[in-house]
């Protein structure tokens, strides 16, 4: 169990491509963090220079306060966990897990107990002494995950290991990891795709594009604050509603449509919004609201989802399936649930209102024109 | 399902009789008397003789020197085509292996520069061989009947093509786990590629069995003889009124093509799935 410290790490491949630009991240002891991205934003090269797969172009990755930039993979005290579980096809499962200890020169007794123990942690002591092909995917992805715990490493690193489950496989296997990292409390690092996988597995995620950081944060704070427009529409389902809006006053403006803010406003005339689908509700009648013209609707079960236009811009809103749906609504939201964001760049704005402003607005009114 | 009707099975009947004709002929053949058989040529009948003819064909001493026998005739081939099988296996595993995991310059130039020897028939490089054994005092050995003959670029085309198919992540896992170059080569890589290996035993122990202008040139003493070359030695007797030994010509062909029967029945499970199938 050891701190895993990546200092300003990049990667450019041969012919300039830089995959990875000035990484940092600081992980932890007994830390699960989740790096979560778009593919190509570099996630899984990270996870790869960290393994010893990939070497690192520039900066330093430290386990245990270990520089292991050029230690071979096997000597940086790691165990990775594939995607395509890459088991020896040819070893029997016990075999498979066994292959590492016995290359380091493991006593055979000792072998045989941290194979035992693993085996009965992930429950597949029946297969020892099956091959991987008799197994199905979930068992595979359970002796892949043994061959990660018997070697007792300092650090797991699980490169997508979940993506060749299916849908009910992979919320059950999901708990499992999370339930197995919180026992044995090494640190992990976890690569995926998926942003359910990354807010339900993570202590703090990372938020990769395009090679950079965007955010780093735990789950529910990057949910509620993301840091860009990147990041608010990559985490959460259904990803959050981003509107083009310009200001003028204290008013917001989505093309014929404004929206009064009620407050001094401290930002610049352009401005995009984000909303969570989540937060729109139906408007009470009287109340002023935001007319939404529906296109068509998800049915989830326990919400619906409306997907529609505001003035000729996609919204999506979350709502309860007892709502009649009727062809134009009316939405509202309250005021303190929006999100700013810079038109050019995407960032947060971190201050939207003037400071001197604390009278709370308690609920803000989008009108229809 | 199809349904299979009279018409398919007169083409497969076809199909044996024009492959399986022939060597009947030669079995029945063989088992008669060779006077019998330069007077009424081929036979399909048995004739009676054949555990004479058989017999003498394994433990009689012939040959020039009248030292030679079938039975030293068939280790004989069987040392080359097992030599050959056996070396081309080794050699052409291992250039796959550094052509497939190692990187470095001119892999590529490399690996296209084995792979148009492939084009080359033997023949064309056969005497400047001979001349590199011959300076080496290697004729009449068997390792100048086999060394020469070993790289092959057939086997390190298929094996390269076969390691290609193997999954990256087998490697890296290994590589976490612990495995150098050598162990994984030998941990992984060879159990791996066992359906390979059977595939290519098979093609060349038969093409090493088969070899007749190699051994011709490098082995002059008769104790180096194979069968294939010993089929031609019998009917080189046209001395007088000699009838060449027929019989025993055919004998021989029979024994040459049974051991090459024999490993394709057993590597054959393998050896199709070797074929076919990449173990994932």
């Amino acid at each position: 169990m050891a701190a895993i410290n990546i200092t300003n790490v990049s990667k450019i491949y041969a012919g300039g491509v830089e995959a990875v630009k000035s990484v940092s991240i600081d992980i932890a002891d007994g830390e699960f963090i989740v790096l979560v991205g778009p593919s190509g934003c570099g996630k899984s090269t990270l996870l790869r220079m960290v393994a010893g797969l990939e070497a690192i172009s520039k900066g330093t990755v430290e386990i245990g306060d270990r520089v292991i930039n050029d230690i071979e993979p096997a000597e940086r005290d790691i165990a990775m966990v594939f995607q395509n579980y890459a088991l020896y096809p040819h070893m029997t499962v016990y075999n498979n897990l066994a292959y590492g200890l016995k290359n380091r020169g493991t006593p055979k007794a000792e072998i045989d107990a941290r194979v035992a123990e693993a085996a009965r942690m992930l429950e597949i002591e029946q297969y020892l002494t099956r091959k991987p092909r008799a197994l199905s995917g979930g068992q595979r992805q359970r002796v892949a995950m043994g061959r990660a715990i018997v070697r007792k490493p300092a650090a797991f690193l699980f490169d997508e290991p979940l993506s060749n489950l299916d849908a009910k496989l992979r919320v059950s296997m999901r708990g499992e990891i999370k339930q197995l990292q919180k026992r044995l409390g090494t640190t992990s690092l976890y690569v995926t795709h998926d942003q359910l996988e990354a807010m339900t597995l993570a202590d703090r995620l990372v938020v990769l594009n395009g090679g950079q950081i965007e955010q780093i944060g735990r789950p529910l704070d990057v949910y509620h604050t993301p840091a860009s427009t990147f990041v608010a529409s990559f985490i959460g389902s259904p990803a959050m509603n981003l509107l083009r809006g310009t200001r003028e006053g204290n008013q917001l403006h989505f093309g014929s449509q404004v929206l009064d803010l009620g407050r001094p406003a401290a930002f610049p005339g352009q401005i995009t919004v984000g909303i969570r689908a989540e937060d729109l509700r139906i408007a009470t009648t009287g109340e002023q609201a935001l007319t939404m013209k529906v296109d068509y609707i998800e049915e989830l079960g326990a919400q619906r989802l409306v997907h529609g236009t505001v003035d000729g811009k996609k919204l999506t809103a979350s709502l309860s399936p007892e709502i009649e749906i009727a062809e134009t609504l009316a939405l509202s939201i309250a005021p303190e649930r929006l999100h700013f964001f810079d038109a050019d760049t995407g960032k947060r704005l971190a201050q939207p209102f003037a400071p001197s402003e604390s009278r709370r607005v308690e609920r803000l009114e989008i009108a229809g024109v | 399902m199809h349904r299979t009707k009279l018409f398919d099975h007169v083409i497969l009947m076809m199909g044996v009789f024009f492959m399986v004709g022939p060597l009947l002929v030669a079995l029945m053949t063989s088992s008669h008397e060779a006077a019998e058989i330069h007077r009424n040529g081929l036979q399909i009948l048995p004739g009676g003789h054949f555990i004479d003819t058989y017999t003498t064909v394994l433990t009689k001493q012939g040959g020039f020197t009248g030292k030679i026998t079938g039975l030293r005739m068939m280790m004989n081939s069987l040392i080359l085509g097992v030599g050959f099988a056996a070396g081309k296996i080794i050699l052409s595993m291992l250039a796959a292996y550094a052509l497939v995991y190692f990187r470095f310059r001119f892999a590529t130039i490399t690996f296209w520069m084995i792979f148009t020897t492939l084009l080359l028939p033997l023949e064309v490089r056969i005497l400047p061989s001979y001349e590199v054994m011959n300076t080496l005092h290697l004729t009449n050995t068997y390792t100048g009947l086999i060394v020469p003959l070993l790289a092959s670029a057939t086997g390190t085309f298929y094996f390269r093509q076969f390691f290609k198919s193997i999954p990256d992540e087998l490697l890296e896992a290994a590589r976490i786990d612990g495995a150098g170059p050598f162990k994984f080569f030998i941990d992984v890589i060879v159990p791996l590629s066992k359906t390979m290996i059977a595939a290519i035993f098979i093609i060349m122990f038969v093409y090493g069995w088969n070899q007749y202008l190699w051994p011709t040139l490098m082995t002059t003493d008769e104790s180096f003889f194979t069968l294939v070359r010993g089929i031609k030695q019998i009917l080189l007797v046209w001395v007088g009124s000699n009838i060449p030994d027929y019989n025993e010509a055919f004998a021989l062909a029979i024994l040459a093509m049974l051991p090459p029967v024999m490993i394709v029945m057993i590597f054959q499970r393998w050896f199709i799935k070797g074929l076919t199938e990449s173990d994932k």
